[in-house]
């Protein structure tokens, strides 16, 4: 009993993502196969790449990932026909387009507003010996920017 | 009757939380002494009506009184007694009450060691901190009480979680509470500091102890957790931007930010409201933390229970005490004043890149958290935003503070000069290229990461030594290094907390960059070679723990000729909870991690193996304990400053109101 319920168990349950009859023959095609698993999402799991999860559904994503790489696919064109079939969703970096510009601007948009206003008040600093509203100014309107991104 | 008693103390902690936020603010705007004396007691009390509540849901689940739903829920007979105390907040409710432990704690530690603090600024601090402690344990009791029973108790439970059963992750939540709530400190001074209207170095000198206290314990929880993922899901990962680690990652960015603007504010008086709207950031961050882990709101591996009411009600409360603090700070940033005067090129010049960096590191990965959650409610597209975002977004800005860092480092106050800075660090740098160069050279596959990563530690530590170099001045070398011991303990600490940044650099470039992996099929009795290592699958067996069915694998690896290794390699099936966990068996060394994880058995025979060689993988949480040691360094030498400023402080500071 006991053992049976062990291998019940067991066959419930993969111990990892990638299986070894999953690897493809040729070493560089399936270098290229782990690296694209990486950026795509499993569809039902809670933020895991298809290279990381156990799911049934990512296995799947996984072998179909490899087929297409092996019939002569781009990375790009193996992707998109991915996302045509699964959504956006499966994509764990977003596509720089649309509405996620915002996201991707971001980080570059926040550190030049911070550096300028770093700069702004480094100067006021400097160059205001007696001025004692100096500072109260500057830092509202740094909060104010912050607040605002 | 004992568990009962903890309900009822529950309660009235609730009621003495109340009457803390309330009493002391009127007593100090009204200048009553007896109700500003009031907090001090209320405070105490606070603590030990909830420790003894804690108490009682220990003995609960100690002693498997299923009658009790949250017991019946995680526990089990045949669990191991350490996780059946420490599967106490290894739940919702039980976490939470952690969560009110901490803060009532941290309470009754300003309470009781605050006595150098003025009496006004002290009553505010501990009520701000009752208020905060109200709103918690007010959610803990209306919405997720742990004292619920239940009707019928079953005769056994439904187990904890199997993840959960493990040493890295027991201790892991009261670090990282400890850290989060540490931060309602920072925040109770930062309100008192506005509703006083005065931030002055005093100030700063009483709010960085607090600060850097959470910083250390966010730092160790974070290592922790970390560290867990990395033996414990099997594959070696140790860092993967999931929404509750960045939830606790923000504030940990956030309070190093603070940490360094509270030395601005200490030492020249200047960054005032930039460190005080810090410090309400900090905690706001926790508490959005609290939200995102507890609200079920954004998916993630480590989610709790998915409860609207309760999302609701965290929202509920972050958004009151954000608004209000946030209101207050827009009210009175005008009055606070900043004196000192600096060139941009000065230490208060690199302290505020340093913030800048840290601040848009820490806005970059909120908005990567929350935007699933804006697309899906803008326009209900779903996306999806994971590691390899995060790793595009936030390196970049790492890097550039990671090259700015040792010379903002040894920069002198008020004025400095590029050029002697650089001859203090020409050494650091010239080596550091060095080995950039020598790593490039000796590894295989050419990438620029590790090259880039070593370049990046060395650069930081070789700089943080030639700082400390240079502060023991000219002369033989004995002179040098009496001058060295008789250094600050809180430059010691910085020198050693920046060691520790550069080490963790060096070892997640080195992780990444030359991780080698094989998977494949391997019958009992096969060799094969992962990277010079002989690996040898020598048995399969099966065995049987505490409340556990495990599959034991025999691995031996020898390394190049030498005598082998054993590593036992684990699949354990927990039958309670139906979920198997990898029990990876990793030989820890100073240069490289060996891993090895047992899969399934295969349907033509032998067995699935999976070993990896992950080089400095040591390195990233050998590095994280530096910095937590720096930071302990840097406390012990506080404690007298603390105690010192305070007394100066009392002495000039009250007659005057």
């Amino acid at each position: 009993m006991r053992r049976l319920l062990l291998a019940l168990a067991l066959a419930a349950a993969p111990a990892f993502a990638v299986q070894p009859d999953e690897v493809l023959d040729d070493p560089a095609l399936e270098a290229r196969a782990r690296e694209l698993s990486q950026n795509l999402r499993c569809p039902v799991c809670r933020n895991e790449s298809i290279d990381e999860s156990h799911a049934e559904i990512a296995r799947d994503i996984r072998l179909l990932l490899r087929e297409r790489l092996v019939a002569g696919d781009s990375d790009a064109e193996a992707v998109q026909y991915l996302v045509d079939r699964y959504g956006e969703y499966v994509l764990l970096k977003p596509n720089a387009e649309g509405a996620n510009l915002i996201l991707w601007l971001a980080a570059p948009a926040l550190l030049l507003a911070g550096g300028g206003m770093a700069a702004l008040y480094l100067m006021r600093r400097r160059a205001r010996p007696e001025a004692p509203d100096a500072l109260s100014d500057d830092e509202k309107a740094r909060l104010a920017d912050l607040m605002r991104e | 009757m004992f568990v009962e008693l903890g309900h009822f103390t529950l309660i009235l902690a609730f009621a003495i939380a109340c009457v803390q936020a309330f009493v002391p603010v009127v007593g100090a705007a009204r200048g009553w002494r007896g109700w500003m004396a009031m907090a001090e007691p209320a405070a105490t009390l606070q603590l030990f009506c909830i420790a003894w509540s804690f108490t009682a849901l220990i003995y609960a689940f100690v002693t498997s009184d299923f009658s009790l739903r949250i017991v019946t829920e995680n526990s089990h007979t045949l669990k191991p007694m350490l996780y059946k105390v420490t599967g106490v907040w290894g739940n919702h409710e039980g976490s939470m009450l952690l969560w009110c432990l901490i803060l009532a704690l941290y309470g009754a530690f300003v309470a009781w060691f605050g006595g150098g603090l003025p009496p006004r600024l002290r009553a505010r601090v501990l009520a701000v901190q009752g208020a905060v402690g109200a709103a918690s344990l007010a959610f803990l009791i209306f919405t997720s009480n742990p004292f619920l029973r239940l009707a019928t108790p079953p005769f056994n439970g439904h187990d904890l979680n199997p993840l959960l059963q493990d040493p890295g992750l027991a201790f892991h939540p009261p670090f990282l509470y400890l850290g989060y709530v540490g931060l309602s400190v920072s925040f109770s001074f930062a309100i008192a500091a506005l509703i006083e209207g005065r931030v002055d170095a005093a100030w700063g000198r009483w709010v960085r102890p607090w600060t850097l206290t959470a910083w250390i314990f966010l730092t160790i929880g974070i290592a922790l957790g970390s560290w867990w993922a990395y033996y414990e899901l099997g594959w070696g990962g140790f860092w993967f931007w999931d929404p509750v680690e960045n939830a606790s990652f923000m504030p940990w960015l956030l309070s190093a930010a603070l940490l360094h603007s509270a030395i601005v504010v200490e030492k020249r008086e200047a960054l005032k409201a930039w460190t005080i709207l810090l410090a309400i950031l900090a905690f706001g961050f926790s508490l959005i933390g609290a939200f995102i882990v507890r609200s079920g709101v954004i998916t993630s591996v480590h989610a709790f229970a998915n409860d609207p009411e309760r999302g609701v009600y965290l929202l509920a409360m972050t958004a009151v005490f954000m608004g209000g603090a946030l209101t207050l700070f827009a009210a009175r940033a005008e009055a606070l004043q900043a004196k000192g005067m600096f060139q941009p090129v000065s230490r208060e010049g690199g302290l505020i890149a340093n913030n800048v960096f840290l601040a848009v590191a820490c806005f970059v990965v909120f908005i990567g958290t929350i935007w699933p959650l804006v697309t899906e409610l803008a326009d209900g597209r779903k996306v999806s935003v994971g590691a390899p975002f995060f790793e595009a977004a936030f390196t970049p800005i790492m890097t550039a503070l990671a090259v700015l860092l040792p010379i903002g480092a040894v920069l002198p106050w008020k004025r400095a000069r590029l050029d002697r800075a650089m001859r203090v660090l020409m050494p650091a740098l010239i080596l550091a290229l060095a080995l950039g160069a020598l790593v490039f050279a000796v590894e295989t596959e050419k990438s620029a990461l590790a090259p880039v990563g070593a370049v990046l530690g060395a650069w930081i530590v070789f700089g943080a030594a030639a700082d400390l170099w240079s502060r023991g001045g000219r002369g033989p070398i004995a002179a040098r290094a009496r001058r060295l011991a008789r250094l600050p303990r809180a430059d010691w600490g910085k020198s050693l907390g920046h060691t520790g940044f550069g080490v963790t650099i060096f070892g997640i470039a080195a992780l990444t960059a030359w991780t080698v992996e094989d998977i494949r099929v391997a019958r009992i009795g096969e060799s094969w070679d992962v990277a010079g290592y002989r690996v040898t699958l020598v048995d399969v067996g099966q065995t049987e723990g505490p409340n556990y069915y495990s599959t034991i694998a025999e691995v031996d690896v020898s390394d190049h000729g030498r005598p082998s290794l054993r590593l036992l390699p684990e699949k354990r099936i927990y039958p309670v909870a139906g979920m198997p966990t990898t029990e990876a068996a990793i030989d820890n060394g100073l240069t490289r991690d060996l891993y090895v994880v047992i899969g399934d058995p295969q349907e033509g025979g032998g067995w699935a193996v999976r070993t990896f060689i992950k080089p400095y993988a040591s390195w990233i949480w050998a590095g994280a304990a530096i910095m937590a040691m720096g930071g302990l360094l840097s406390l012990s030498d506080r404690r007298f400053r603390v105690a010192a400023g305070a007394r100066k402080a009392q002495r000039a500071g009250v007659p005057a109101e």
